[in-house]
């Protein structure tokens, strides 16, 4: 019975329901975007390390796995080194160089060596850069730019023009020729990071304890381990600005909830009075109000999970080549959680007052 | 007192404090009702006929005297224990029906018999009762959707649905035109008559205090005749 006068309350009054269930899922939305986004990223970030086809990675010396890379202090004179070592069949240095926003890098790459390690660029317009002043651009940064073969674009205060348009997925989104981004950015005879094929995959192991022993202190993966390392619980400001973002969720589903219920109670305390002159105990209205909250939460729970599928939409659309959103359903359960513990800790306050009203003045009330 | 009265007070008083002033309601009250009686209550607006009402009631305490329903001193009882005395013992007709507006007539009636505890539903006879009080097939509409006449029958019958010693009608016919009002008058009058329920009325309408058994008089808190 208590289920269904919950029910009539929150169906009697369809604008407060649904005002209460769209405040309490934004939160929600903000979290699962949040979450998606990091897992998109990271996600996205594997695909594209992934598929440089490199079995070692070597990086600069005093960098961490989670160092964001935008400088180059290898000496490019240590691709032919490790290209000279046993087993290994490609080397090849890359530079990394930030442009226009902070998410998006241009890559300089040795367009034969890069190709062959990769198993080559596909194109679905234009062909290599043969020209210094030329870039190739994945399809997403094409769609965000809104760019084609032949169209010229500015990135770092210099006019490049689109030579190819190719799939996305490998190392990066801008492709420069590798001399001269070192020559613009005044790393000429510098590489970013090392990226090595090994004869056979039995070899790996052997080939990075080599290198280890001969370039000390350089940071040196197998590729399969660094791509595992793409994940959230690598990136502790990470964790933490998630754990922030929660927090915030809940003292927004907290406040909504509060106000929305407090709203209720003074509305339904003629109702509360009769409830009580019929013999409700303060339990049974606190638990009645508690469970309208957590109606309201859930509502407001699945209105999130579906807003964030039209923040990923969104997201996808305008901002393709920057941003990488996913979905993520395992964190579902979590932002309903996040948006009930809000909603009853917002409940409790309101649901106080209206079991604790005085019968009396509760039926006087008009 | 004979264990033929349902209802036993003596020397009742009430003080209200309404900011710093102190309202005395009753002042030193004195009544006894049998069981199966219909007592009407009649005096004019103020004279403590409401607050003698919420205090057998168990919506509120006594100041001071002794309040006895069913062999039960309400004086000495506490918040919780008059709670549990309003789901089953006592029953309120109030004069603005006081139907929750989300429910429909048979969830109204429902919702009192949950409220006591009764998990099984309303008993067979109970369908007599709905049929005398000529709301049978009007149980799955809405407040909005039924007449003052219908809604006062409704909530007469969640009144009665637990099977209460005592039945508080508070001005139950205030609220309807002369044809509504007879019909919830015999209603009132058919179930002390048929069902033998004690029944309080308070009223205004001398007509209306007729149904009972006997009227008592107040005045300024105190019973005059």
């Amino acid at each position: 019975m208590i289920h269904k006068l919950v029910w009539e309350n929150v169906r009697h009054r369809p604008v407060r329901t649904f005002l209460s269930a769209l405040l309490i899922a934004i939160p929600v939305t903000l979290v699962l975007t949040l979450v998606g986004l990091s897992e998109g990223m990271l996600s996205e970030a594997r695909r594209r390390a992934n598929g440089v086809g490199a079995d070692i990675v070597i990086r600069p010396k005093g960098s961490s796995f989670a160092s964001s890379l935008s400088s180059a202090p290898i000496p490019a004179a240590l691709v032919d080194f490790v290209r000279k070592q046993p087993h290994v069949r490609l080397a090849t240095g890359t530079i990394i160089h930030s442009i226009s926003a902070p998410l998006t890098s241009a890559a300089g790459i040795q367009l034969e060596e890069f190709s062959a390690m990769s198993g080559g660029f596909r194109f679905v317009a234009g062909g290599p850069f043969r020209n210094p002043r030329e870039i190739l651009i994945d399809e997403n940064y094409a769609r965000e730019r809104n760019a084609k073969v032949g169209a010229v674009l500015n990135l770092m205060n210099l006019d490049w023009r689109v030579a190819g348009i190719v799939e996305p997925g490998k190392l990066n989104r801008v492709f420069v020729d590798l001399e001269e981004l070192q020559e613009l950015t005044g790393n000429r005879g510098k590489v970013t990071q090392i990226y090595v094929k090994v004869d056979a995959p039995e070899n790996v192991g052997a080939v990075i304890e080599a290198l280890k022993s001969q370039l000390e202190d350089y940071p040196i993966y197998a590729m399969s381990d660094f791509i595992s390392l793409f994940s959230v619980d690598s990136y502790p400001a990470l964790k933490s600005f998630i754990n922030v973002m929660i927090g915030i969720a809940v003292v927004i589903g907290f406040a909504v909830v509060c106000l929305s219920m407090y709203m209720a109670v003074l509305q339904r305390t003629r109702e509360i009075g009769i409830l009580k002159s019929l013999g409700a105990s303060k339990a049974f209205i606190l638990t009645l109000i508690l469970r309208e909250a957590l109606l309201l939460s859930l509502v407001g729970a699945v209105i999130g999970v579906g807003l964030s599928f039209g923040a990923k939409w969104a997201l996808e659309t305008f901002v393709p080549a920057s941003l990488s959103p996913a979905i993520v359903p395992g964190w579902w359960p979590r932002a309903a959680l996040i948006a009930m513990t809000g909603a009853t800790l917002g409940a409790l306050y309101p649901g106080w007052r209206a079991a604790s009203q005085d019968p009396i003045e509760a039926l006087a009330y008009e | 007192m004979s264990s033929s009265h349902v209802i036993r007070i003596e020397k009742l008083r009430k003080v209200y404090r309404v900011g710093k002033v102190q309202v005395e309601a009753l002042r030193g009250v004195d009544l006894l009702v049998e069981r199966g009686e219909f007592v009407s209550i009649v005096g004019p607006s103020g004279s403590g006929k409401s607050t003698l009402f919420h205090i057998v009631g168990g919506l509120t305490p006594p100041t001071s005297g002794t309040v006895i329903v069913e062999d039960r001193d309400l004086a000495r009882m506490s918040d919780a224990e008059r709670t549990r005395l309003r789901k089953t013992r006592v029953a309120f007709v109030f004069q603005k029906f006081n139907l929750l507006p989300t429910l429909s007539a048979a969830d109204n009636i429902a919702i009192a018999r949950h409220l006591s505890g009764n998990r099984n539903g309303a008993d067979p006879q109970f369908r007599d009762v709905l049929e005398m009080l000529g709301i049978a097939n009007r149980l799955h509409h809405r407040p909005s959707e039924l007449s003052g006449g219908e809604q006062q029958r409704v909530a007469i019958a969640r009144a009665i649905v637990n099977h209460p010693a005592i039945l508080l009608a508070d001005e139950p016919t205030g609220n309807l035109d002369t044809t509504n009002s007879q019909l919830v008058l015999s209603v009132l009058r058919d179930l002390n008559q048929r069902l033998g329920q004690t029944i309080l009325m308070i009223t205004h309408n001398p007509e209306a205090a007729a149904f009972g058994h006997r009227t008592v008089h107040m005045r300024d808190g105190r019973i005059v005749a």
